[in-house]
């Protein structure tokens, strides 16, 4: 593993690896002194082109953790806002010796453009609506805790599908990872060509939630993402909810203790109801922790061994 | 003695089951004498093989003092300074008391003592585990060659060797046998 760009670049044992790691970085967690040297004087760079707050925070605590230096770069207030092509601000950035580069950018492929200009490490923290994979990870490793094990547990994947990057990941690594999912959306927002992603048994999809909540041993609920949407995806955001929302009606007809996830930022009142958020079978804080966990875990693997020439 | 060591094709047995057992037994007397007792005793084992160790030298205290004593593990992966010359490992579980290592006194249990690296790695990671009022350092095997000022508070054997050879110690919990060989080649040390 050179770099996390994509779920396709872990196999399921390196993913099971990277867990075994990040079980060991959540007990760290629970120190005092939350500290660890293994990335003493490697320098990471967080280049974030689109807005994040949890992504961007999780990934600068993971390597400060590390005892790693990390700088973090935004699009507003810096050269890219000056009209900088994303190659030079790249190249301008290694340029000064930093050892890795985590990069978030709206355009879909950007983070595998990225690393065939550099020659360091770099990992994907989101790609327009390609790939989110640390993301894929911490909910794969969370999921797994609260599941005890993923392998032939039912995860419904239900939301804004077409703009979800997080989906992608997320149906890599859950079928990587042996367990059934299905995909849940209003047919405008269901990929074009969902049907075909995965070959695997493991993979469904339907536009009815009712069918699918019964059965499911996790629900994932995800974002609406109105700032990607410039048209007509549903009629208003009322019958989004009745139809796909999970609402305090849809939590009756989960099986008791049904682990609910979302990855944040969450339009509460619109994909999931404040019952479901704040239900004690809510993940979405452990989300979170696991979110530093997982990434301490990628950054580690990626930065601290012997060079890779 | 129940089997003289002898020579084999894989090297050279210098301590088998019963040296080891012994040695164990006299270094928990050790401990106990130089601790006067048991109390606010922890033995932290090192991975991989300190730590069934820890848990031996553990039994015999309780044994001897009828008051049960609190055992860790620890793993200094990420505080090793050679990071950078290996693939990364992942590291293995490190396991405190629920009272944490605050003014208790610490043994550090490991097989082998050779460079100190590893002591010195662990020395780290018990400071930022918290602060014990002393730490003290058991082994099975010393074999000399150290590179920091590091020595041990009790040792099961001197072993002295050449730097190029390797000594290899099993351990019934993970190797499902007990003896500790000096192999004659220059295959790297596994730390």
């Amino acid at each position: 593993m050179r770099h996390l760009l994509s779920i396709d670049d872990v196999t399921a044992d390196d993913i099971r690896t990277l867990f075994d790691t990040a079980a060991e970085m959540h007990d760290v967690q629970r120190r005092q002194v939350k500290k660890l040297p293994a990335l003493r004087g490697r320098t990471v760079i967080n280049l974030f082109f689109e807005d994040s707050t949890r992504t961007r925070s999780s990934f600068e605590i993971a390597g400060k953790w590390l005892s790693a230096d990390v700088i973090n770069l935004s699009a507003k207030g810096s050269s890219a806002s000056k009209g900088e092509s994303l190659r030079d601000t790249v190249l301008t950035v290694t340029a000064m010796g930093v050892d890795g580069l985590v990069i978030r950018h709206s355009a879909s492929g950007s983070a595998e453009q990225v690393s065939r200009w550099v020659d360091v490490p770099v990992v994907n923290a989101g790609d327009g609506t390609h790939e989110h994979p640390t993301q894929a990870l911490l909910d794969a490793y969370t999921l797994g805790r609260a599941l005890d094990g993923i392998e032939g547990k039912h995860v419904a994947i239900v939301g804004d599908l077409t703009h979800s990057r997080v989906f992608r990941s997320n149906v890599k690594s859950l079928v990587k990872l042996g367990a059934q999912v299905t995909a849940v959306a209003p047919p405008t927002l269901m990929p074009a060509g969902v049907a075909s992603w995965s070959k695997e048994a493991g993979f469904a999809t339907t536009y009815d939630l009712d069918e699918v909540l019964p059965q499911a041993d996790a629900v994932m609920m995800l974002r609406v993402q109105r700032e990607r949407m410039s048209g007509g995806f549903f009629p208003t955001a009322r019958e989004y909810t009745v139809g796909y929302g999970l609402t305090r009606d849809r939590l009756a007809m989960l099986r008791e203790g049904t682990p609910i996830l979302h990855p944040g930022p969450m339009n509460r009142g619109l994909e999931i109801a404040p019952e479901a958020a704040d239900a004690a079978a809510s993940l979405v804080l452990d989300q979170v922790s696991a979110g530093v966990a997982v990434r301490m875990s990628v950054l580690y693997h990626l930065l601290a061994g012997e060079e890779i020439a | 003695m129940p089997t003289q060591p002898q020579v084999q094709h894989d090297g050279r047995v210098v301590l088998d089951a019963s040296d080891i057992s012994r040695a164990l037994t006299r270094i928990s007397h050790e401990i106990l004498e130089r601790n006067k007792g048991a109390e606010d005793l922890l033995l932290l084992g090192l991975h991989t093989r300190g730590v069934p160790l820890a848990k031996r030298l553990a039994e015999r205290i309780e044994a001897v003092e009828g008051v049960p004593v609190a055992v860790g593990s620890l793993d200094v992966t990420m505080y090793r300074d050679d990071l950078r010359r290996h693939p990364t490992r992942s590291p293995h579980d490190t396991r405190m008391p629920a009272d944490g290592i605050d003014g208790k006194h610490v043994v550090l249990v490991d097989d082998v003592l050779f460079s100190g690296r590893t002591i010195r790695a662990a020395l780290d990671a018990v400071s930022d585990l918290g602060r014990p009022d002393v730490v003290r350092l058991a082994v099975l095997v010393d074999r000399g060659h150290r590179e920091l000022p590091i020595r041990a508070d009790h040792v099961g054997k001197n072993l002295p060797t050449a730097r190029t050879e390797t000594v290899k110690v099993r351990v019934q919990e993970i190797d499902g046998a007990d003896e500790v060989r000096i192999l004659g080649d220059a295959a790297p040390e596994e730390a």
